[in-house]
């Protein structure tokens, strides 16, 4: 969920103006957030599944240090997606384990 | 290689106030941060700063933020973005990274001012998504606009605890609860009483025992703890959340300094292991200085004034300020830094700080 008003901040008034694909899905995104805050506000919050236990996880520092938050972007996996600004058009998908390279075979 | 007077690694409020400094002096700087944006964790802190006018005291984080960034820019301080520095090395040599590719820069001097990183902390369904820094939280709601969940289970009451419980409930979300380890609120009474008058209940001696939810959180078990800190059977209740912020502290992010081979001390009230430094927030090697929470985890006041205080040092030391000059300068933000430190919570950190700056004076001589 976006938040709009806000009481001490200026109301955000920045419309949606960018698709990300994510897992074959269409979903509205800022050109420059960072692809965790799309995700979020789509209501997505598992990233990816661990390497040996197929665990979920979603954010948990929201700075770029942990590295919970990785997905495979535009066929490159482990990207930090907390801190990575998103573009029109992104390919985003759902990491599995440690992720394959779009041109690996 | 490019070459630099100055390099200063980190643009927060410390970093920040350091290339403020050196650029008064007249020195040459350059300031690295990772991010796209200058700032670090200053633009999430949208509430009303403490103690004296000096201080700003009344201002929002993120304005003081904002007046920083316009001097470092008046000053001609040179800004590289979208650079992680991922290496120091001999003769002042920073390695870092640009668009994908390595970058070299040898400076004559250096502040690193990398700020801290949030502690988790082990409790049986912690990695669920939903489970989350309270700083992460805060940086989703504050700089992103967007809310990480709807009911949200604080656990920690020391002033980010209480700050972002707030500020969560400005943004929209329903705070639940805010739970306790220890048997009294750890921050400020004012923030806790702001968010006790919104009417969210603060358990004390409470702690969570799992956090509940198959693929992500759906709940959390919190029970009461005795004066040993151990759990009391029967005392556990479920709350219906779907989002659970840790906010018990934070570590400096020292990496850097390690690299470097600077001497370190470990520090409990501090965050624990910091570089040994002087009054001039000069490490044991003589090119280093540090500033801001890797010097030992406060608030975004002091990391400013402790900025200023490298900048001032490193000023002198290269000649740009005459010693009498830099000692007037230093002595008004040691000024403010000790008004700054004190009450029950400041005194503590001073108490750590003097003996911390003793003990480094000692390993100096
Ligand atoms: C998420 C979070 C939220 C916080 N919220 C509050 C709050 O609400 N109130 C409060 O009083 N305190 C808060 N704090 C404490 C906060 O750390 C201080 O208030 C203050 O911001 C410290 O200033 P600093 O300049 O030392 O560090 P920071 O503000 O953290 O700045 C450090 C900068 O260095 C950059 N950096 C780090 N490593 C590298 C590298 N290797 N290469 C390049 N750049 C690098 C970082 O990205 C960052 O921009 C928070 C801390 C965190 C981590
Ligand atoms: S959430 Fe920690 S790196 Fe992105």
């Amino acid at each position: 969920m976006r938040v709009k008003k806000h009481p001490i901040l200026e109301e955000d008034t920045r419309v949606p103006d960018a698709i990300i694909i994510v897992d074959g899905k269409e979903i509205p995104a800022k050109e420059g957030e960072p692809i965790a805050a799309a995700l979020l506000a789509a209501g997505i919050r598992k990233f990816r599944y661990t390497a040996k236990e197929g665990k979920p996880r979603g954010i948990f520092c929201g700075i770029g240090r942990c590295t919970d938050c990785t997905m495979t972007v535009d066929g490159q996996p482990n990207v930090r997606t907390c801190v990575t600004p998103v573009r029109n058009g992104m390919i985003v998908e759902t990491q599995k384990g440690l992720g394959r390279w779009s041109d690996e075979q | 290689m490019k070459k630099t007077q100055t390099a200063i690694i980190g643009a927060g409020p410390a970093g920040l106030a350091a290339a403020i400094e050196v650029a008064k002096a007249g020195g040459k700087v350059t300031l690295i941060d990772e991010n796209g944006r200058p700032g670090g964790q200053l633009f999430k802190q949208i509430h009303k700063f403490f103690g004296s006018r000096e201080h700003r005291a009344g201002t929002r984080g993120f304005n003081i933020g904002q007046q920083l960034l316009k001097e470092t820019e008046d000053l001609g301080v040179e800004v590289l973005l979208d650079s992680p520095v991922y290496g120091l090395f001999p003769d002042n040599i920073i390695s870092y990274l640009h668009q994908g590719k390595e970058q070299g820069l040898q400076a004559e001097k250096i502040i690193i001012a990398t700020g801290a990183t949030e502690n988790p902390l082990a409790f049986p369904g912690i990695t669920l998504p939903g489970v989350m820094g309270a700083g992460a939280a805060q940086t989703m709601i504050n700089v992103n606009r967007v809310l990480p969940g709807k009911k949200i289970l604080m656990i920690g009451s020391g002033n980010v605890g209480l700050i972002v419980s707030y500020q969560l409930m400005q943004a929209g979300a329903e705070v639940v609860a805010l739970i306790e380890g220890a048997p009294q609120i750890g921050g400020y009474g004012v923030h806790a009483a702001k968010i006790r008058r919104a009417g969210v209940p603060i358990y004390v001696s409470h702690t969570v025992k799992k956090v509940i939810g198959s693929n992500e959180v759906e709940g959390a078990e919190i029970v009461a703890l005795d004066n040993k800190w151990q759990m009391i059977p029967g005392t556990e209740q479920v709350l219906d959340v779907d989002t659970v912020c840790i906010a018990v502290g934070l570590t400096p992010l020292t990496e850097l300094a390690w690299m470097m081979g600077c001497e370190f001390t470990f520090v409990p009230t501090l965050g624990g292991h910091v570089p040994k430094h002087n009054r001039d927030m000069q490490t044991t090697l003589s090119d280093v200085y540090i500033a801001g929470d890797i010097s030992g985890v406060e608030e975004a006041s002091t990391a400013m004034e402790e900025g200023r205080l490298a900048g001032i040092a490193c000023s002198e030391s290269l000649g740009l300020y005459s010693p009498e000059k830099a000692a007037e300068l230093k002595r008004d933000v040691w000024n403010r830094m000790d008004t700054l430190r004190t009450g029950s919570f400041g005194e503590k950190r001073r108490d750590a700080k003097e003996s911390l700056i003793k003990q480094s004076i000692g390993g100096l001589a």
